[in-house]
């Protein structure tokens, strides 16, 4: 497959998170977007991780060229969850103390 | 066209039209089974591209772990009615048209750059995604982050407890 | 020899220190013998100097390099000829008199005042030194701004007075004008000739257009009228009596005001090539030796006697500088720091002896209780008066003589200021020493003659004053008698070819020196016998005497014409356009960033959508700049 499939495929799975993210006032919502956004980006770092094993291939057939990015993914698996955690354990607190999840109630940053 | 150009085409359409359904479902709840979807997309996507490893990965901590958080904590709220508070239509409609203008910038800049020309990405085969390979990188060039990655999760999990308490 | 003359200027600087940062620890013994010493020491260097210098001729000491730039540099070096030891022996040889006798007046002051009071002296010196040693005109204007500083110190040295620091600003005031003029000078010739080195500058003076030497001539000049008090700058000097009277004594006789006829003698060559600035000074000088003498007719404060005295004598070095005898100006210099050292510290004493009484009316009689200081001081009175054999006479005759050969007009107006001078100066001798005392009878029971400290300079100071002259005998009367013209002839070697010279007639000479000598005894016989009775009746001068004593008004004048209009243009510029125009601008400034600030701060609103959405526009713009070229534009006008 092109690579440019790939590209174009991530590019817009990408700005689909951003336009969630700039349209929608629901926090929970938001946060999807955000995981959304960073699941392009592992999509298109396997993408460009198989890219460049496939050319390396061609020369060296036992190559592990492109592992690292496969591995960025799983990191970022990583961090995602911790994140998520921290983020809907945030999300809850401010439910407790505004009954709401709209994010323009966070519009201070004290309280 | 073959097979896997077959499920290439499906599965992105697939991807792109969870995608929207998330933002334009007004119950969260619906936002969240769509975003399964698209994971469990992304995660086809993974096989056809031979990373077995992540595409398991992806289902079992995206679709499994983080969403049914999601969901439990939507369930917890009680949000599953329609009352989320709406933007005004014209941010809504910046939103979308600055967005726009991000992909539509994006796209040319990658279609006039020479160096994406003529590049294929593997498909079906070469075994870096397989979980032996992965696993043999992570525990000896990637050792070091994977162990700080531990601590990582260890902090988020105290994070989220001491927050939750408050 | 003449490598060690970096050792005139620095005694006095270490004197300088040394009582400076120890006036509080040293005693008034200590502290006096090292400001005295300190002289002593610059006073035997120099000796050595003057005899360096007569036998083996000028030199220019090189010390270190002062400024160095790609187009000039400047060294610091001193020069060493036949003017400056001369200048050193008059500065170091009346200035160490005058330390030691200021060691003995003011020995009342507190310890702590004492040792300021020498550290002042000494940096006066030192400035004065410097100012003459500096083989450029940079280094003369540090010790021409040092000398100006220290004048300001000592005049306001008992700053607890208002009236004397008012005196003490006075003179810095007047001064500034002066050095104003003098930098300029120095700039327009760092300008056109890329050098203020004298030996750089005179060799040469022939490239500089007539208006430049003109110009620069009469900036020099405007700064040697601030210094030395010529009209108009002279208002300061007769104030200065405010300091204690050895500060007088110094700033009248050997520093300080002689800088201006240093300066000019130095710079004879310029002043030769512009006989237009030299009829301006000859004509100054003129104005000022007689305005001053008239002013001094009606004074009764005993120092400001003195003081307009010398501002009448500066004025005839000044028509000695402006006919061209150089010789006789400088001449005149050492003549009359004698006789004016000795005039000064007489009236020091005479002070001393009334507890700080200063005005004649109150004197009277003090012949018989002041025998030392009463016959010192009748030597210096003849001797300013111009009476054969004393020194004053010869220098006086000397300009005069030069005077008539360029216009007999200087001679009788100078002749007249002659006569005024003996005029004067007997009305004081005979007030304050002659007839009956007029004091109170608790003064009459304190009158003493002063310490021996006092009176040792008093009696060397008469002696020099008497046989000073002596090396200046006109040629008429002996042949090869002025041994300073032919000491100093190598200085102004250069002027003398170019000058005109006025040969007088032996016969001529000795007639004008009769007629003169003759005039002025018939003066002093009429004085003495005018106030020999004097009485004061508390009678108001009327009429001519009474602007007289009132300095023809010349200080009103002065507030009224510039001071009041500086006062007001100071009290319209700090009302209106401080108050209205900078602090409108200062607040305008500062409300606009408030106002501007506050309608920022609407921008920042907290809605973090907001700020996402205002990323993604910026990352587009950043993205459109960065990769600009052409693929992108045509892609992008296709879609739309």
């Amino acid at each position: 497959m092109p690579i440019q499939y790939y590209i174009y495929l991530c590019l817009a799975l990408f700005s689909i998170g951003i336009i969630g993210v700039l349209t929608r006032r629901n926090a929970i919502v938001v946060f999807m977007c955000i995981e959304l956004m960073l699941n392009a980006v592992n999509l298109l770092l396997v993408a460009f991780s198989k890219m460049h094993h496939g050319a390396a291939l061609a020369i060296d057939s036992t190559t592990k060229a492109g592992i690292d990015g496969q591995l960025f993914v799983f990191f970022i698996m990583v961090v995602a969850a911790a994140e998520v955690s921290v983020g809907l354990a945030i999300i809850v607190m401010m439910y407790r103390n505004t009954h709401s999840v709209d994010i323009n109630f966070l519009n201070r940053l004290k309280n | 066209m073959s097979t896997i150009q077959i499920l290439f085409f499906f599965l992105t359409a697939l991807a792109l039209f969870s995608a929207i359904m998330v933002l334009v479902s007004k119950n969260p709840v619906h936002s969240v089974l769509w975003l399964i979807v698209v994971f469990f997309a992304i995660s086809g996507h993974y096989v056809l591209l031979n990373a077995q490893f992540l595409a398991i990965v992806n289902l079992i901590v995206y679709a499994g772990a983080i969403m049914v958080l999601f969901l439990f904590v939507i369930m917890l709220m009680n949000l599953n009615s329609e009352a989320e508070p709406r933007k005004h239509i014209w941010m809504k409609m910046a939103g979308v048209i600055s967005g726009g203008c991000f992909l539509m910038v994006l796209v040319s800049l990658v279609r006039q750059a020479t160096d994406m020309q003529q590049r294929t990405a593997l498909m079906g085969s070469g075994n870096v995604g397989l979980i032996k390979n992965l696993g043999k990188a992570l525990f000896s060039d990637y050792v070091v982050p994977f162990e700080i990655s531990s601590v990582l999760f260890l902090s988020a999990m105290v994070g989220a407890i001491v927050i939750g308490k408050k | 020899m003449s490598k060690l003359v970096y050792l005139v200027p620095l005694f006095p600087l270490l004197g300088f220190l040394i009582n400076g940062l120890g006036r509080k620890s040293l005693s008034k013994t200590m502290v006096g013998i090292v400001g005295s010493g300190a002289i002593l020491a610059s006073f035997i260097v120099s000796l050595c100097i003057f005899f360096d210098v007569k036998e083996h001729g000028a030199t220019v000491v090189n010390l270190f390099s002062f400024i160095r730039t790609e187009s000039f540099s400047i060294p610091f070096a001193f020069q060493v000829d036949q003017l400056s030891s001369v200048f050193l022996l008059i500065i170091t040889g009346i200035g160490f008199l005058i330390h030691l006798y200021s060691s003995a007046y003011m020995h009342e002051e507190p310890n702590e005042h004492f040792g300021r009071f020498f550290a002042y002296l000494n940096l006066f010196v030192f400035s004065m030194l410097l100012l003459v040693l500096g083989a450029n005109y940079v280094i003369m204007f540090i010790g021409w701004e040092g000398v100006g500083l220290c004048s300001y110190l000592l005049i306001g040295f008992w700053f607890k007075n208002d009236n004397y620091n008012y005196a003490a600003k006075k003179a810095f005031v007047m001064n500034r004008i002066g050095d104003l003029g003098f930098l300029l000078a120095v700039f327009w010739l760092l300008f056109k000739l890329g050098t203020v080195t004298y030996g750089d500058v005179f060799a040469n003076v022939a490239q500089l257009s007539t208006f430049d030497i003109t110009a620069i001539t009469m900036l020099l000049f405007v700064g040697a009228m601030g210094k030395s008090a010529q009209l108009p700058l002279y208002t300061w000097l007769p104030d200065a009596m405010a300091g204690p009277t050895p500060v007088s004594a110094l700033i009248h006789a050997a520093t300080m005001v002689t800088a201006g006829i240093y300066m000019i003698a130095r710079s004879n060559i310029l002043y030769t090539l512009a006989p237009a600035t030299q009829t301006v000074i000859a004509v100054v000088g003129l104005a000022t030796a007689i305005f001053a003498a008239t002013i001094a007719l009606k004074q009764n404060d005993i120092k400001k006697v003195l003081a307009y005295s010398t501002v009448s004598q500066l004025g005839y070095m000044f028509l000695g500088l402006g006919v061209g005898a150089y010789t006789g100006a400088v001449f005149h210099v050492m003549t009359h720091a004698f006789f004016k050292a000795l005039l000064f510290l007489g009236a020091g004493s005479v002070i001393h002896a009334m507890h700080h009484e200063q005005d004649i009316r109150k004197m009277g009689g003090l012949k018989k209780y002041m025998p030392v200081t009463h016959i010192t001081f009748l030597l210096a009175c003849l001797a300013i008066a111009g009476i054969p054999p004393f020194s004053g006479f010869f220098s006086k005759d000397e300009i005069l003589m030069a005077a008539y050969g360029k216009n007999p007009l200087y001679y009788y107006i100078g002749l007249g200021g002659a006569l005024m001078t003996a005029f004067y100066m007997f009305r004081l001798y005979t007030m304050t020493f002659l007839g009956n005392f007029r004091g109170t009878h608790e003064q009459q029971h304190h009158l003493h003659e002063s310490p021996s400290a006092m009176t040792i300079p008093l009696i060397v100071l008469a002696i020099l004053s008497v046989a000073g002259g002596w090396i200046g005998i006109p040629d008429v009367m002996i042949e090869h008698g002025h041994q300073l013209e032919h000491f100093l002839a190598p200085v102004f070697a250069e002027s003398a070819k170019l000058a005109e010279h006025h040969h007088l007639e032996a016969s001529t000479e000795y007639m004008f020196m009769g007629v003169s000598t003759v005039a002025i005894i018939i003066v002093i016989i009429l004085a003495v016998n005018a106030y020999r009775k004097y009485q004061d009746n508390g009678a108001e001068n009327t009429g001519l005497g009474k602007v007289l004593e009132n300095k023809w008004y010349i200080d009103e004048l002065y507030d009224a014409v510039i001071v009041n209009p500086l006062n007001a243009l100071a009290g319209f510029l700090k009302n209106v356009v401080e108050k209205s125009g900078i602090d409108g601008v200062v607040n305008g400034v500062g409300r606009l960033v408030g106002y501007g600030s506050r309608q920022l701060r609407l921008l920042q609103s907290g809605q973090v959508g907001n700020y996402i959405l205002v990323m993604v526009l910026a990352m587009v713009v950043f993205v459109l700049i960065w990769f600009n070229d052409q693929t992108i534009m045509d892609f992008l006008s296709k879609i739309f």
